[in-house]
């Protein structure tokens, strides 16, 4: 009897499990990579699950060399990355879907216009802490760093060729709104954040203004047309031939259909 | 209370039943400490392993991406705040009461303690957005940057005082009127019934509001957040940036993977085992006082 009821129970357990393997084939995408497009692919994966009743997006963050890897190995259906492919990565395929700039704020009352890369860094290693030393007012400079693991702090790490420890800051802050009130309320702050969010703060009369960068103004437009130098392009990446779902799910990414979500994000759509 | 445990009541089936219910309810409730603790425990396993806990206080700097892990900072500073907070709170709220219960006429004092209880319900993130947007540009015209331990201290204070003031008043409130009566006959003046009956007689009282708002003072998150300037340095000066745990787990855990967000977990870990030292501290105290 006892005998007959497991027998029972694997055959039953083996059903299930074929079962499942075959809905997952067909109904489920799953995307690892970069923390910083996982929330973005978060909120698309909803709104495709919606659309598509019947099919699970299981979003994975976890960087975007494991996006890289899980996109080669199959773990993942689609990986996500925070850059362009880089040269040895030819066997896959980037699909673009947005892309993420930040501009250096400061608050509208500063006479300060513009700031080489060498100022910059040297205001962030503490180098230079008054920015009478840069021809501004005799003021201390409050130095706005992001909290570690942000990607906006990663952006900036990366372009400036810095380490975190390097920095020396007087304030550091979560999210891009809270920077942006942090230098509003502090003439002698300097700050990073992402160019959507401080443009509309801008617009909406809060006393900071986006400082050029290598003379190339600080605006989604430039940003869009990939002439702002502190801006990379966030990807999806496949490999090989894909799915009918998975390359519907990256048409549908990368559609107009999710601007809005975007442009939520604080990222910058691609011109269309 | 004895007379709960004497035989006449437990002969009701009611109670009979009532009894394991309520025991198994307030198992659960103990229980949910102990889960908490073990879920802290399991989950900042990963850097706790071995002697992985030595670097939480060896390592100079919390960079947990370049693997320094030092904590020690930060619980300097999670207890500079709260302690900066309560000797601020605990004097202005033990005169609120003191003003509520002997000074004031009944409607002003009506009045007072339903400020008071309002300021208590404030969610704190309003203190933290008034304090980013008015109190710290108002201290940085003044000590630049303006988001510093001062400027935490003084938020956490707001916060706590109602907490004070109103338990200081149920407590004065629960002292005997026969004691006060009594002092009064003796031709005591009333600074004098105040100061050497009414509070040494709701100490025990007074102090339990000061532990509550001390223990809500070490757990705040987002005011501090918004103004403490969130700094990984050991609090040097009134006017310098802080981070205090809570704003630590608060600012990282979003983006937080691997080792990084197992150590989040420990900082978590610290945080509720120095509320636990505090509580069981200040019930050693508290005891103390009673049995004087």
């Amino acid at each position: 009897m006892t005998v007959n009821f497991w027998k029972y129970m694997a055959s039953l357990a083996v059903l299930l499990l074929l079962a499942c393997g075959a809905r997952a084939e067909n109904h489920k995408l799953v995307l690892t990579g970069s923390s910083t497009v996982a929330p973005l692919l978060l909120e698309i994966g909803k709104r495709f699950e919606k659309q598509n009743p019947g099919v699970r997006v299981d979003v994975q963050s976890g960087g975007s060399s494991r996006g890289v890897a899980d996109a080669r190995s199959g773990l993942a259906d689609i990986g996500m990355i925070s850059r362009a492919l880089k040269p040895d990565e030819n066997d896959l395929v980037a699909h673009s879907i947005a892309i993420d700039g930040i501009g250096i704020i400061l608050h509208r009352g500063n006479p300060i216009s513009s700031l080489s890369d060498e100022q910059i860094k040297a205001i962030y290693t503490g180098q230079i802490t008054r920015w009478k030393e840069l021809g501004g007012k005799d003021t201390r400079i409050t130095v706005v760093n992001k909290a570690e693991g942000r990607s906006t702090l990663d952006l900036f790490l990366h372009h400036f060729a810095l380490k975190n420890s390097e920095i020396k800051a007087q304030v550091v802050i979560g999210d891009n709104p809270q920077g942006i009130k942090t230098v509003a309320g502090n003439p002698g702050a300097i700050s990073y954040v992402s160019i959507g969010a401080a443009e509309y703060e801008a617009a909406q009369g809060t006393p900071i203004k986006l400082l050029p960068m290598a003379g190339v103004a600080a605006t989604v437009a430039n940003v869009r047309a990939g002439r702002f130098p502190l801006s990379r392009p966030l990807n999806l990446v496949t490999k090989g031939e894909v799915t009918v779902l998975a390359q519907r799910f990256i048409e549908f990414a990368r559609s107009g259909a999710v601007h809005d979500l975007v442009e939520n994000q604080f990222l910058v759509p691609l011109a269309r | 209370m004895t007379w709960l445990k004497t035989s006449s009541l437990s002969r009701w089936h009611a109670d009979r039943r009532l009894a394991p219910l309520l025991a198994v309810l307030a198992a659960g409730a103990a229980l949910i400490l102990l889960l908490v603790l073990v879920f802290l425990l399991r989950e900042a396993w990963p850097v706790l392993n071995g002697n992985g806990w030595q670097r939480f206080f060896g390592d100079d700097g919390w960079y947990p991406l370049e693997g320094r892990f030092g904590l020690l900072a930060m619980v300097w500073a999670t207890l500079a705040a709260a302690f900066g907070a309560i000797l601020l709170a605990a004097p202005l709220g033990l005169a609120c009461a003191v003003f509520v219960c002997f000074y004031a006429s009944p409607g002003l004092a009506k009045l007072y303690r339903m400020m008071l209880a309002l300021l208590a319900g404030i969610p704190s993130v309003v203190f933290g957005l008034w304090g980013l947007t008015v109190l710290v540009p108002l201290i940085a015209r003044w000590q630049p940057p303006g988001a510093s331990l001062f400027c935490a201290i003084l938020i956490l204070m707001l916060m706590i005082l109602p907490t004070v003031a109103l338990t200081s008043v149920a407590a004065l409130n629960a002292v005997p009127k026969s004691l006060l009566h009594g002092a009064a006959a003796l031709g005591l003046t009333r600074k004098g019934i105040i100061l050497g009956v009414a509070v040494p007689a709701a100490r025990a009282g007074v102090f339990g509001g000061i532990l509550l708002a001390t223990a809500r003072a070490l757990g705040e998150t987002m005011a501090v957040l918004m103004v403490a300037g969130n700094v990984v340095q050991n609090p040097s000066g009134l006017f310098e940036p802080v981070r205090v745990l809570t704003a630590n787990i608060a600012l990282e855990m979003a983006y937080a993977t691997g080792t990084h967000r197992a150590s989040l977990f420990a900082s978590g870990l610290m945080l509720t085992l120095l509320v636990l030292v505090l509580a069981s501290l200040a019930a050693r105290i508290g005891g103390h006082t009673r049995n004087v």
